[in-house]
């Protein structure tokens, strides 16, 4: 596969790891009232889709920047990557 | 010496130059051009080898990749290589070939006997019979069946030659160069487009150097090697023939395998082969088609071959397979045969058309049989004759056989891409879902005739190009004939009464087929691996398509319906040594060499593999008999003065950034706001469910400078971590982390005189002494008249002890500048052995404790997870579950017999409780021989064990049978107060 890094272009699959869902980002708030329900569905429970899925890879053998991919795990098809930095700011992660 | 007795006029073949070979044994001559294959039949040689479960005679039935039954060992020694295609095998001089498969001589083979046997072996035998008695399948019966089916045999010994990979990258690859491919090829490189070219065949052009066709008014091959010049000449273009294109991989990545040395007589040193990695933009595929069989009784004797593969050997390579022809064909394009044989003058018997409809061409000297067929052959070790459905009986010593052509449709189906039947050519073609940036064209599109081959290559390339964005020359497409390539859905002769073989390579016969479908087999895939049709070197490429169609007519489903079996990478088979490359022996992986790894060599030290690393285990000194002696020696001499170790190894991180300490305190479950500058601490992380996963060191050298040590084996992990939690959990922080591991060299000095080496070793004026730099200090200093360096007042040992870090580029000076003041101590080198005895002295957790299953709690640890703060992991450390009263808890253990070793892995029971997992109250971790106490200790997990200590327990180790009563400690061995890393 080829993931095209929204800072150094397209580079091969190879050079990333794959960490799993982009819900990751998602931490829950520690000081929230079912804080322990919320990072028990946090840590254990993922969806599994079949299409399109926000995912983070990280491109451990080039800038070592976490990248949120959307792809389609039927084709592989890419269609969406961001730096998580980014996507975890917008989604409010300020601190 | 043989003589080439089937050689005829013609063909790209050199004859100028004579090549000499053997063929078991026996001697014989081919030119340059040939194939072992096409030298092999000039020479008369029908007989090549014996089938796979029958041992029937075959012969050589192919002239391409797809050959299912001319498997030959090639070379000899380490080089021999088994299952090698004749068919593909480029001949050199001094070729050395011998047949597969047979026991005795291949003209006698005693395993022939199977034949007999054959009603017991039909399809699934080994799942039917030998069930009885049990112990016999796996004795007897298998080894049996497996030695006498097989294809070649191994060497046996390592793979000498060398295998390279490597990757390339173009606008338009073009998989196969037959006329589409060339002409696709040329109107891309015409118009700027970076374009790789590849081809299986030594030879470019595909079936233009096999057939009689005319292209712009000039022969097909002469076109196809003028062509090939053109492109050869251009800076864009990448010619590789020799190379297989063998799957199609997401977005355009597609692996190719080029055989750089096998058609030479040694590698001379260079790589044997290439493994490719091709990134293409576009890609085009014009693999072409693949001729298919009928099957009919006794098609499989040397002598009957595919009609296209009988016109290659004549046409190609001067050769006539036989000196009396039959042809056999449901097609128009097997009358091709008859008039190419014609016009060289080989003697043409017969040609027998299934169809029954005006003969499409008239052949001099030719019986004519429309609407007929071959039921029935003779010849035991070669075809002599054929018998007619009307029972007539007709001499042939080669018999060419045309069932149609399929489209290689492979490449678009890596991809989970259905083929779809097109009724027209009575084939699959490619569906309509491709690969990313595929394009087909010519025959492996279904373009079958020459001139629609051309157009639809030259077309294809066009829009591509258009697509990419280059301008694109108005270029027209080669002119050549749409000859008649009418076929018809005739896929084996029913009226046939003996064995009719569809899967040479498997020995799958028709009837194999229909008895698979009577035991309720009915989808393709069952089908494969029930009668393993279409498996092994082949994949079925001649006999995958007429077996769907006799089990199509069997379910009464059309073809269609019945389906393909899914095509899988590879195309053709790829050598285990081409996919590993160069990672084989201590290549297998890259191996790391800790900075001062000269040192510990010149100086008797014995290396173990921790990671990547290659660390130091002990130095052995003459005299000693054992490890034991040499760890147990750096042990003492450590504790009773001082000993060195290189512990480069842990992972380093520099932290920087004015929200540095913040983000610490997020990863760390204890607080790191207030650590001053110049001070270390202990730090223990813990993975979000709560369960502990590294600790270490980290030293705050300045208000925002922070550098972290993490376990060996964990350092890039952990790096990797903290990443995440900086971009994707923290993104808001000033924080900026870099790995240092490799940056910097760091050796621990431990002993009661490790403040005096280094005094010996550090610039004035740094003061060294306890209160100016105590326990758990760090400072940025520089030694030996300037070399910069770090200082860190940390101990794994419990002894007083320093790390120092200099430069990496140091560390093995370094190693010998301490060594030397350290002399008039009676300094030590010390290696992981002893390291570990000190730190399980000193009852520190270790890989072995951090296991992935134990919580801060178990570990001891439980008051370093700050109530006062959030970090990664504290909520779910706060589950009930992990905090029951009755929860594990490390402590130490020592023999009540002082003599008896503790083993690690034990596990424990309390006095009087039966041994078993109902009474488990916990295993034994680390343990070590003491030289310091004098006996075996112990690291161990048990439940509630805080509250336990004097108790005895049992160490029961049920897998080897040991059992020794141990008393629970304070995992804390050596000095638990601390005072001596203190002092």
């Amino acid at each position: 596969m080829i993931i095209n890094h929204p800072l150094l272009g397209p580079r091969d699959a190879a050079e990333f790891v794959y960490l799993g869902d982009a819900a990751l980002i998602d931490r829950p708030d520690p000081e929230a009232e079912n804080a322990d329900e919320q990072f028990y569905e946090y840590g254990y429970l993922r969806d599994n889709p079949a299409g399109a899925h926000q995912e983070l890879w990280y491109h451990e053998q080039g800038d070592r920047s976490w990248l949120v991919v959307t792809r389609d795990t039927l084709t592989h098809e890419i269609t969406g990557v961001k730096l998580a930095r980014d996507e975890a700011k917008k989604r409010g992660r300020n601190k | 010496m043989s003589q080439q007795t089937h050689r005829i006029s013609g063909g790209l073949i050199d004859r100028s130059s004579t090549l000499e070979f053997t063929f078991n044994g026996k001697k014989m001559q081919g030119h340059p051009g040939d194939t072992l294959a096409s030298a092999l039949l000039a020479n008369g040689q029908r007989l090549v080898g014996r089938g796979f479960k029958y041992h029937r005679p075959r012969g050589i039935f192919t002239a391409g990749s797809e050959e299912p039954n001319a498997l030959v060992q090639l070379r000899s020694g380490a080089h021999q290589e088994p299952n090698t295609r004749a068919t593909v095998t480029e001949l050199f001089d001094g070729l050395t070939a011998t047949s597969q498969n047979h026991r005795g001589s291949l003209e006698f083979d005693f395993m022939a006997v199977t034949d007999l046997l054959s009603p017991f072996l039909s399809a699934g035998f080994y799942y039917k019979t030998f069930m009885w008695p049990k112990a016999f399948w796996e004795k007897i019966y298998e080894p049996i069946i497996r030695s006498s089916a097989g294809l070649g045999s191994l060497s046996m010994q390592e793979d000498p030659d060398i295998y390279d990979k490597g990757f390339l990258h173009c606008d338009l690859l073009v998989i196969g160069s037959g006329p589409a491919g060339l002409a696709a090829a040329l109107s891309a490189a015409r118009s700027g487009a970076q374009v790789i070219l590849a081809d299986e065949d030594y030879h470019a052009g595909g079936r233009l150097n096999a057939e009689t066709y005319d292209i712009d008014g000039i022969s097909g091959s002469d076109w196809a090697a003028q062509t090939l010049a053109e492109l050869s000449a251009m800076d864009n273009v990448r010619v590789m023939v020799r190379t297989t294109v063998y799957g199609a991989y997401d977005h355009g990545v597609f692996g190719a395998l080029e055989r750089c040395t096998d058609h030479l007589a040694s590698s001379d040193g260079k790589p044997r082969q290439v493994l490719w990695r091709i990134y293409s933009k576009r890609s085009l595929l014009s693999a072409g088609a693949t001729e298919r069989p009928i099957a009919f009784g006794n098609n499989d004797r040397p002598g009957i071959m595919l009609a296209g593969a009988v016109r290659t050997y004549v046409n190609r390579y001067g050769v006539s397979p036989g000196k009396q022809v039959a042809i056999f064909t449901n097609n128009d394009d097997g009358w091709r045969t008859a008039t190419d044989l014609a016009a060289k003058g080989v003697d043409i018997s017969a040609v027998i058309d299934a169809r029954d409809i005006e003969p499409p061409a008239s052949v001099h000297g030719a019986a004519v049989y429309m609407g007929s067929s071959v039921v029935d052959t003779a010849g035991r070790k070669g075809l002599r004759a054929i018998t007619l459905a009307s029972g007539e009986r007709l001499e042939a010593d080669c018999l060419a056989v045309s069932g149609g052509w399929n489209p290689n449709v492979h490449l678009t189906c890596h991809q989970r891409g259905k083929p779809q039947w097109r009724n027209e050519i009575n084939a699959f073609v490619p569906g309509s879902t491709l690969p990313a940036g595929m394009r087909v064209a010519g025959a492996a599109n279904g373009a079958l005739s020459l001139g629609a081959a051309l157009r639809d290559g030259t077309d294809c390339a066009t829009s591509i190009m258009a697509d990419l964005g280059f301008k694109s020359k108005a270029s027209k497409a080669p002119t050549a004939s749409d000859e008649a390539h009418a076929s018809s859905a005739y896929w084996h002769v029913p009226e046939s009464r003996p064995r009719a073989w569809l899967d040479m390579q498997n020995d799958v016969t028709v009837k194999d087929i229909k008895q698979s479908f009577k035991e309720g087999f009915r989808s393709v895939e069952h089908l494969k691996r029930y009668t393993t049709l279409g498996m092994a070197t082949d994949q079925g490429k001649t006999s995958n398509i007429p077996a769907l169609a006799i089990m199509a007519e069997c379910t009464g489903k059309t073809i269609p319906e019945t389906g393909t079996t899914i095509f899988r990478p590879p195309y053709t088979p790829i050598p285990m040594g081409a996919l590993a490359g160069r990672a084989r022996g201590k290549d297998f992986r890259p191996y790391r060499l800790t900075p001062s790894h000269k040192w510990a060599e010149n100086n008797g030290a014995t290396f173990v593999e921790t990671g990547n690393w290659l660390r130091a285990q002990w130095f052995a000194r003459p005299g000693e008999k054992g490890w034991r002696d040499s760890v147990d020696r750096e042990v003492e001499m450590t504790r009773a003065s001082v000993g060195i170790c290189d512990v480069t190894t842990l992972g380093k991180i520099d932290i920087q950034g004015k929200d540095a300490a913040e983000f610490l305190n997020h990863v760390y479950t204890n607080a790191f706001l207030k650590l001053p500058v110049g001070k270390v601490r202990y730090g223990l992380m813990l993975r979000e469910d709560g369960i502990a996963y590294d600790d270490g060191t980290t030293a705050r050298l300045g208000e925002n400078h922070f550098v972290m040590t993490t376990t060996t084996a964990n350092a890039v992990l952990v790096f990797r971590r903290l990443e995440f939690a900086r971009q994707c959990l923290w993104p808001g922080l000033d924080v900026h982390l870099i790995s240092t591991t490799d940056g910097w060299a760091q050796f621990a000095v431990a002993g009661p005189n490790s403040r005096n080496l280094l005094s010996k070793v550090i610039d004035a004026p740094f003061d060294l002494s306890n209160d100016a730099f105590p326990f758990m200090a760090c400072s940025e200093l520089t030694i030996c008249g300037g070399t910069p360096a770090r200082l860190f007042r940390i101990s794994f040992s419990g002894e007083m002890a320093y790390e120092i870090a200099v430069p990496a580029r140091f560390g093995n000076a370094m190693m010998g500048v301490l060594m030397e003041a350290g002399k008039e101590y009676d300094a030590v080198p010390y290696g992981t052995e002893a390291l570990g005895v000190m730190r399980i002295e000193k009852g520190h957790a270790a890989g072995n404790e951090l296991n992935g299953q134990t919580t801060a709690l178990n570990l001891g640890l439980g008051g370093f997870v700050s109530k006062k703060k959030d970090c990664i992991g504290k909520t779910l450390s706060q589950r009930p579950e992990l905090n029951r009263d009755d929860a594990i808890r490390l402590v130490g253990f020592k023999p009540v017999d002082h003599s008896q070793p503790l083993l690690a892995g034990s596990h424990f029971i309390t006095k009087g409780d039966t041994a078993n997992m109902a009474n488990d109250q916990g295993w034994m971790t680390s343990v070590a021989y003491s030289p310091t106490f004098g006996h075996s200790i112990g690291l161990g997990f048990i439940k509630r064990g805080h509250e336990r200590k004097g108790e005895i327990i049992r160490v029961v180790n049920p897998a080897r049978n040991i059992e020794v009563e141990a008393e629970i400690v304070s995992p804390h061995f050596y000095d638990p107060e601390g005072g001596l890393q203190r002092g």
